[in-house]
């Protein structure tokens, strides 16, 4: 019995992912694009070469990061849309830490160190606003998040047109470079950060067993299920939604911090660069089970690393991942609808 | 600045308020019947440029139009069956449709951008626009201007002065009650989802058709929009006029945002288009503080005057939502 809705439920999620295939196609086909042309593209693009390669691994780590810390906020009950905003502060306060130290006569690896933590710090700092809108201020956290989305990138141009400035003018392209000196160190001629990939898979890690293995995380899991039973039974249920909100946003500032560190060496105005809300589709694919982050986040990160090659060959908007990537997790959840409709739950 | 120019100024306030107009009118009656529509975001941008798209291809305006409603009725429709069929999450269907919708249109619309397309022109009312102050205010507009002025009263009539109007309420506040009654009320959620969406549908034609004619991908600052028109309809505690009153402060704001920005050149234009926002956040605290328990408690040990009057002040901010707002209903 088991077993055959093992295979029923493989079955609607494969029939899910060829219909998403089927939409894209279709778009592809009402953008007058060729098809084949465009997906043989994304893959050259994507895995082509060893660099290419470790490009989606460069863009793999955030998303790591930002889906592991949203496992928290989901095990909790909360949508923490305010992800986005939580990895610019993160940027932003490992710049202004690089930026205060960079003269100093501190070892550059410490520097460099102080600055992820303060960008942790940063990360955390926003996702507890959003928290403390929701506990204290009855507002709905999908609103207060979106709102200080906002806010975190008016902050991140006033910064890069204003207080930090280039030398001369301000521009789109972002603050002046940090020295060689405080990146994180790469693999020789990759972008790739051996720092960036243990932490983001060590980050993976540890929340597998924060949520699987604690008193912690089955804690939340109460908070997340029935928050009022949760309270009758002694859970300190405010507390525990704002220490979700704080984990989440310590793993969202990460992924900043290292943003800066390791990839941009600077401050640019889109430097979440998104990974927040990818990292919520790839919650909710994963049906918030951390078992499966790795995979499709890889998968997703390689769309989007492949789909940069379409513009320059094609003359296609590189948008197409996100068409992909949103359309298959709609198909994924409409299957699941679908199969609990038709074959009852489980 | 003279009267004149301020006068004008305001007047394209009221335009530029029409396409948030549709948004919020369009997701109160949606959220009214206890559905959130998540998708906004993604509808605005997906109807922007499909509406410019076909206006541009057929050379017909009211095309457009209709084609914004389509998307929007569409969009509205997998909400609707997600949902209310397959029973899931309204908020996570809703969010990737923002993002699904988003990318669509900037991927089907790159051909269109920058493209010269047809453009609504201004509907002078010939005798009331000759009324002084009032002419140039409300009767020099185009017709999808005085169309959101139309809806607001549209929507609140409905709401409140006829009968189906009050089935409405009632499947978003007590669905059981409703169908005892005699409502179809999962049938009747998918109507006003779908008739909710379909105006909402009108905000992207009202931007690329009218007010900000065109389509320039990713450049067009209408990402965003969305987002804030959710945020108003909460503001307006799903009273149709309120929520104008809403739409209408936003974009008073906005244009009060270019206004200032040659007297503060140290201010990059980018933030003062998002000064909206803390004050959106502003605003939602206080619809909701005035039912957090801390808040009663603090009130509790002001002086009798003061607390009166605080109180007071929450009471007339405060709006609940409807009660059943995505809450599933099973007849069963």
């Amino acid at each position: 019995m088991v077993k055959r809705n093992v295979w029923l439920n493989i079955l609607f999620q494969v029939v899910a992912v060829l219909l998403a295939l089927g939409f894209t196609t279709l778009v592809l086909l009402v953008a007058k694009a060729p098809p084949l042309e465009a997906y043989k593209n994304i893959i050259i693009g994507g895995l082509g070469t060893f660099k290419k390669f470790s490009d989606v691994l460069v863009a793999w780590l955030p998303l790591l990061l930002t889906t592991s810390g949203l496992l928290v906020t989901f095990t909790a009950g909360l949508w923490n849309i305010g992800i986005e905003g939580q990895v610019t502060l993160g940027a932003i306060f490992t710049t202004w830490a690089l930026r205060l130290l960079q003269e100093s006569s501190l070892p550059p690896a410490l520097i460099i160190a102080i600055a992820i933590l303060a960008g942790m710090l940063g990360g955390a700092l926003w996702a507890s606003l959003a928290g403390a809108l929701k506990t204290f201020g009855g507002v709905n956290e999908i609103f207060g998040g979106l709102g200080l989305n906002f806010i975190a990138t008016a902050l991140t141009i006033w910064l890069i047109f204003g207080p930090w400035k280039r030398p001369g003018t301000g521009s789109m392209s972002g603050t002046q470079p940090f020295p060689e000196e405080l990146w994180l160190p790469t693999f020789p001629d990759l972008r790739l950060s051996p720092w960036s990939l243990v932490l983001g898979i060590l980050a993976l890690v540890v929340i597998y067993f924060l949520l699987r293995g604690t008193y912690f995380g089955l804690k939340l899991k109460a908070v997340g299920r029935n928050i009022r039973a949760a309270f009758l039974l002694g859970v300190p249920t405010w507390q525990h939604m704002m220490l979700a909100f704080i984990v989440c946003g310590l793993f969202a500032g990460l992924a900043g911090g290292l943003q800066v560190t390791a990839v941009y060496h600077r401050l640019i105005p889109s430097i979440s660069s998104g990974y927040g809300f990818a990292g919520l589709m790839v919650a909710m694919l994963v049906n918030y089970q951390a078992l499966w982050v790795a995979p499709v986040a890889l998968f997703f990160a390689f769309l989007n690393i492949g789909s940069i090659q379409l513009p320059i060959v094609l003359k296609l908007d590189s948008t197409l991942s996100g068409v992909l990537q949103g359309i298959l997790v709609l198909f994924v959840l409409m299957a699941e609808g679908a199969r609990q409709r038709l074959f009852g739950k489980r | 600045m003279d009267t004149n120019t301020i006068l004008i100024g305001l007047a394209g306030v009221l335009a530029g308020a029409a396409p948030v107009m549709f948004a919020v009118i369009g997701e109160t009656i949606t959220e009214r019947a206890g559905v959130i529509n998540l998708s906004m975001n993604g509808t605005i941008l997906l109807t922007a440029m499909g509406s410019f798209a076909v206006a541009v291809d057929t050379g017909s305006l009211l095309l457009g139009f209709l084609t914004g409603m389509a998307i929007g009725a569409l969009v509205a429709l997998v909400v609707a069956f997600s949902s209310i069929t397959l029973r899931q999450s309204q908020v996570a269907v809703g969010f990737v449709l923002a993002l699904l919708c988003r990318d669509l249109s900037y991927f089907l619309g790159n051909p269109y951008m920058g493209l010269q397309g047809p453009r609504l022109s201004n509907a002078i009312i010939p005798g009331l626009s000759e009324i002084p102050i009032l002419g140039t205010l409300f009767f020099k507009q185009d017709i999808i201007t005085y169309l959101s002025f139309l809806i607001i009263f549209l929507a609140w009539g409905w709401f409140y002065k006829t009968r189906p109007g009050l089935v409405l309420q009632g499947i978003g506040e007590r669905p059981a009650a409703a169908f005892v009654r005699g409502a179809n009320v999962n049938r009747l959620r998918y109507l006003y989802t779908i008739i909710g969406g379909a105006i909402i549908g009108l905000a992207g034609p009202a931007y690329s058709l009218s007010i900000k004619a065109g389509w320039k991908g990713t450049i067009s600052g209408l990402d965003g929009i969305g987002w804030i028109a959710l945020a108003i309809t909460i503001f307006g505690g799903w009273n149709p006029l309120r929520a104008a009153f809403g739409a209408y402060l936003f974009s008073f704001l906005q244009w009060l945002g270019l206004v200032l920005q040659p007297r503060l050149p140290n201010i990059p234009s980018q933030v003062l288009q998002v000064a909206p926002f803390p004050l959106m956040i502003l605003t939602l605290l206080l619809v909701n503080i005035g039912d957090a328990e801390w808040v009663t408690r603090m009130l509790a040990a002001l002086p009798e005057g003061v607390r009166r009057f605080i109180a007071k002040v929450l009471r007339a901010m405060r709006a609940s939502p409807p009660a059943s707002l995505g809450v599933p209903f099973e007849s069963e």
